[in-house]
């Protein structure tokens, strides 16, 4: 202890960093009965963080190319020695990033934390959650298993379908017309260079948002602070909060350990560029919704493709989710109502529509 | 005497942006022109950086699209062999660089089409108790025509022609009109 102490005060007398970490012993946060659900961007960042330890122990043993990716990743989980549960973990913690990611969200919207002056703060974060998804899309395909290869081409037509620049992005995204090894090749390349650096990026411009702007505190809890000021609860930031998170990370870690090590991830079978696509496909949960959506849609709407209406439709809905703060008009009322009941619409479309694709046949 | 005036030109640089004509005036130089020095070196460094810009994004921008593959395929391929498959039953095969699906139907006749689900890219296969041709990613359907019956696909399947020729089943690509 005294060593530690030691090293640290002769670094310390080497960089005086107190003015450094003064504001953020100073850093307050408002505490109130909803506090809990602002935990859920640390715990997403907690995965992120989580992926990137993975995903480097992962690159050890993984090799793209299609004749020797699935086998790589069969001999890392067969013959290197708890290589299942590195890449069981990199799965699981995946799915559990996009999972408290989409939570983050619905929280933050139903907060109401997206509110001048945190436009940016909601803009950032809903690209962030894109490039997540783009993680999981780019990533599922890495073992070149039966399912990723045909979640690709599916993915990548949808891509395909988009008016004028589809083509274009199709072509580039698959490194030629049809998904082969070269599109393997792509995608690692934005799996383990082009998204890690564009999010790490964005995720410190995300928290620097959040630094500057400090936590919201919803319309509910600031209505009652307004009318009666002595409720107005504050809690520091180091250590309170810092440790009540580190707690969350904790469990989450908990969490995502057993289900790592009892449902370790399948690798599937190797693709065939030249077989059927396999009865009962489906893709990973987080896109079901919109694909149970386009396989609801029928052949032709009008003189429309029903593909392309419906990749039209989603794309609309993106752009103005990412301009959801800017459609609050900050007077009226029923403004506010109105993107509440969008925002419940949304989340109970997305939950129908992802239950109906995991049991529609 | 040239270089002097220029040097005072520089001098005034700013005075000359301020107020241009009257600027020059007063330095008396004979090569006074209507463009502010400033402006003009300020459009030849941005038209520079600019000019580099382009010359990085250009090449990137070629390197991205992926060179064109010859489909190696051709016109006709040998699909199967005479009694590979059981009637009532069908077999993916290659196409070049994409499957294609060969139908051997209850009548005992042979029936070719493209295995590319017209919808989302797919590969289809032939469901012997539904006697049809069944995309299983978004449940399209498909007579044995390659006519599109029920599901998402817009289009019909593309139709080969079959021809025995000895023991080999060769599936040749139909010419356009």
């Amino acid at each position: 202890m005294t060593v530690l102490r030691n090293m640290l005060n002769w670094l310390h007398e080497r960089l005086e960093w107190d003015d450094l970490i003064a504001p953020l012993l100073k850093k307050t946060v408002p505490r109130h009965r909803l506090s809990y659900w602002y935990f859920l961007g640390g715990i997403t960042l907690f995965l992120f963080m989580i992926q990137v330890a993975t995903g480097i122990l992962l690159l050890l043993y993984y090799r793209p190319g299609s004749n020797e990716a699935f086998e790589s990743v069969q001999y890392l989980m067969t013959q290197v020695q708890f290589g299942w549960l590195i890449r069981s973990i990199h799965s699981w913690s995946a799915n559990l990033m996009i999972f408290t990611a989409f939570a983050h969200m619905f929280s933050v919207l139903f907060l109401k934390a997206y509110r001048k002056p945190r436009e940016l703060t909601w803009i950032s974060g809903v690209i962030l959650l894109g490039l997540v998804m783009g993680f999981g899309f780019s990533g599922y395909l890495l073992p070149w298993n039966t399912l990723a290869f045909f979640a690709t081409k599916v993915g990548t037509e949808i891509a395909g379908q988009v008016p004028l620049i589809g083509r274009p992005i199709m072509i580039f995204l698959r490194g030629g017309e049809e998904v082969t090894g070269a599109t393997l090749t792509r995608f690692f390349g934005f799996h383990v260079a082009v998204l890690p650096a564009i999010v790490t990026l964005l995720i410190g411009v995300h928290l620097l948002f959040v630094q500057r702007q400090g936590m919201s505190v919803p319309p509910s809890v600031e209505k009652e602070w307004e009318a009666n000021p002595s409720a107005i609860r504050e809690t520091k930031f180091f250590p309170n909060f810092a440790l009540r998170e580190l707690m969350a990370w904790y469990v989450g870690l908990g969490i995502l350990g057993v289900l790592a090590a009892m449902f370790p991830w399948n690798l599937g079978v190797k693709a065939d560029l030249f077989a059927s696509a396999p009865a009962g496909i489906k893709p990973e949960w987080y896109f079901l919704f919109m694909f149970q959506a386009l396989k609801l849609l029928p052949s032709k709407v009008w003189f429309i493709d029903g593909e392309v209406l419906g990749i039209l439709f989603f794309g609309l809905v993106g752009l103005l989710w990412l301009l959801l703060p800017f459609l609050e008009n900050d007077r009226s009322a029923r403004s506010k109502q109105w993107i509440t009941g969008l925002s419940i619409f949304a989340l109970a479309f997305v939950i129908t529509m992802s239950v109906y694709g995991y049991v529609a046949k | 005497m040239h270089l002097k005036c220029s040097e005072t030109k520089a001098a005034i640089g700013e005075l000359v942006m301020a107020s241009s004509d009257s600027g020059m005036a007063k330095t008396g130089c004979p090569s006074a022109t209507p463009i502010p020095r400033r402006g003009f070196v300020e459009m030849l460094l941005g038209g520079g950086f600019l000019a580099t810009a382009a010359a990085f994004v250009y090449p990137v921008m070629r390197y991205f699209v992926p060179p064109k593959t010859a489909d190696l395929g051709g016109d006709s391929v040998v699909a199967a062999k005479v009694g590979e498959l059981k009637p009532n039953s069908g077999k993916i095969f290659r196409f070049g660089s994409r499957p294609g699906l060969l139908i051997l139907t209850a009548g005992g006749e042979y029936k070719a089409m493209s295995a590319v689900c017209t919808h989302l890219s797919c590969t289809v296969q032939y469901r012997p108790e539904m006697g049809e041709v069944w995309c299983a990613c978004h449940n399209g359907t498909y007579g044995l025509d390659g006519r599109n019956i029920s599901g998402p696909p817009p289009r019909p399947l593309q139709a080969f022609d079959v021809q025995v020729r000895g023991d080999e089943i060769f599936v040749t690509r139909r010419r356009e009109g």
